[in-house]
């Protein structure tokens, strides 16, 4: 059973990283610094509460705050750019948080154990959920709290002009611009919350891991975030979902019987969906024939 | 209303537009012609504020507008449409609207959310107005990819209306289109010198030029040639010979 609730725990966290992607794909940018704001709310959660003694909920929202202030401060050079530039500008990023705490150490005693993050040994005994008692499906179902309140939001953000703004800017800048709109002001928007996103997640995992270290945030992690947007497609949010179930759940555990030959199939898979399907599995039109098969009707069109 | 004055943009050595000056007066249907490569798109993309200026300003009812990036020049009352119909093809038609009537700033008062997350009954019945304007009232929630081509470009209109524009650069608005729809287009052109918004018209269809424009500058390899109302122009001998008579 703690095997299920422990992987419902991977998928949920791994949903909360694609979902910080999705809001930026929505806009067009392929950004790799979500492993980068993941990081960042992964070890300022993990510090809040293990050398500061905070219960998780402050520190979990302290982690998102920082990880979205800084998505904010490179929202505008990383603006400068776009397409591959970004791609390249953001890995660097990430790459910068993740020697940046490659190096960090900062070791105090609680309790007469010497406790924080210690460079290349990785930050041991995020112990918070068990030192106060958590059983496994209350974690599970804090986890599960946060991707659903998540998933809640963008999907009706997705609904609103607000969807339909960064859906706009996504698709032509230049008509964007031409019809009012900031383009700084809407990807910068965009990269905030995706980078707020990306720390949620990125403090869930520290406490369910209870280790982390440098090598959890490399670009594999980045790439996994824009996989899950990219095979899933931008129709919404249940895309990106449905992608992380696949991947996580039949890909990885499923196949873990074929060891490290699954990895290859990863790759596969990735080709063949931008090949066969550009815009997702669950693109545009695909969503529409599954609307028309269970005959839902759309009545309200005007918040869109 | 509008003002060119020497206007000048350099694409490496090539002057796209070479000291063009115009004065567009308020409520008049302005025509800007020439032949291809001439510099009209560039003109209107420099009005519009995607390029920027080499020499010369660009004045709005007397303000120059500098490097006012373009979602301010909206907002400052220029809209357009562009040449290439582009419209956001992956929203729907009411989606297309919604994105440009709420991106002006009079809805700015409402508050964050209801600019940003709902739309007031005003803004909806505004919009509604303008799909009726563009006869796409029953095609709310089509994809606008999805629609006819003679769709799209009312649609395009519909969407630089729905901002509200106190001046209107349309690029090219007859191209590809059948002498109906010519004739249609120049309909709606005078209702909307008629509500009081002032029209750039840049085209090639002369039927519609001719019939429509208050007055018509001419612009051959970025130089303006001539000036004046649509018979003048058509009786000019220089105009005759770089365009009119060799096309």
């Amino acid at each position: 059973m703690d095997y299920y609730l422990g992987l419902a725990q991977t998928i949920g966290i791994h949903t909360l990283l694609g979902l910080s992607a999705y809001v930026l794909m929505l806009t067009g940018q392929l950004s790799l610094a979500q492993a980068g704001f993941f990081a960042i709310g992964a070890y300022t959660a993990g510090i809040l509460t293990v050398l500061f003694q905070w219960t998780i909920l402050p520190a979990l929202v302290a982690g998102a705050l920082v990880a979205g202030f800084f998505a904010f401060l490179i929202g505008f050079p990383a603006l400068r750019v776009r397409g591959l530039m970004l791609v390249v500008a953001t890995i660097a990023f990430s790459e910068f948080v993740r020697l940046f705490f490659f190096n960090l150490s900062w070791r105090e005693t609680i309790d007469n154990v010497e406790v924080g993050p210690d460079s290349t040994q990785g930050f041991r005994e995020i112990r918070f959920f068990s030192a106060n008692g958590w059983e496994v499906w209350e974690v599970t179902l804090f986890v599960w709290f946060f991707v659903i309140a998540v998933m809640a939001g963008l999907w009706w953000m997705d609904r609103s002009r607000a969807g339909a703004v960064l859906r706009a800017v996504g698709e032509d800048e230049l008509a964007a611009q031409s019809v009012g709109l900031n383009l700084t002001a809407v990807k910068v928007a965009a990269m905030t919350v995706g980078g707020v996103i990306a720390g949620i997640g990125g403090a869930l995992y520290a406490h369910t891991a209870t280790y982390i270290d440098h090598l959890t945030f490399t670009v594999l992690l980045a790439t996994f975030a824009i996989a899950y947007p990219i095979l899933g497609g931008l129709s919404s949010v249940f895309g990106t979902l449905a992608a992380v179930v696949f991947i996580q759940g039949i890909l990885i555990e499923g196949l873990r019987f074929l060891g490290d030959w699954r990895n290859v199939l990863f790759g596969l898979l990735i080709i063949l969906v931008m090949n066969l399907k550009p815009r997702g599995i669950f693109d545009a039109r695909t969503a529409l024939l599954i609307k028309r098969i269970f005959a839902v009707h759309r009545g309200n069109r005007g918040d869109a | 209303m509008l003002e060119l004055r020497d206007l000048s943009k350099n694409f490496g050595g090539v002057r796209a537009v070479d000291k063009l000056t115009v004065t567009i007066e308020k409520g008049e249907i302005f025509g800007l012609i020439g032949p291809n490569g001439s510099g009209k798109s560039t003109a209107v993309n420099l009005i519009c504020g995607v390029f920027s200026v080499s020499e010369g300003a660009i004045l709005l009812n007397g303000k120059d507008l500098g490097t006012m990036p373009p979602h301010r020049r909206l907002r400052a009352g220029i809209a357009r449409t562009f040449q290439n119909i582009r419209l956001f093809g992956e929203l729907t038609v009411w989606q297309n609207l919604s994105v440009a009537r709420n991106s002006i700033e009079d809805v700015a008062g409402q508050g964050f959310l209801s600019r940003w997350f709902g739309s007031t009954n005003r803004v909806r019945e505004e919009i509604d107005e303008m799909l009726e304007f563009a006869g796409l009232a029953d095609k709310v929630d089509e994809l606008a990819a999805n629609l006819a081509f003679g769709e799209q470009r009312r649609l395009e209109l519909a969407r630089a209306l729905a901002t509200k524009p106190k001046m209107l650069l349309l690029d090219e608005p007859a191209a590809g289109m059948n002498l109906e729809e010519v004739k249609d287009l120049d309909g709606r052109i005078r209702k909307l010198r008629d509500s009081g918004i002032t029209v750039l018209l840049v085209e090639h269809v002369m039927e519609l030029v001719m019939g429509v424009a208050d007055r018509i500058a001419v612009l051959n390899f970025g130089q303006k040639i001539a000036e004046g109302s649509p018979i003048a122009i058509q009786n000019d001998p220089a105009v005759q010979e770089v365009y009119l008579g060799k096309s």
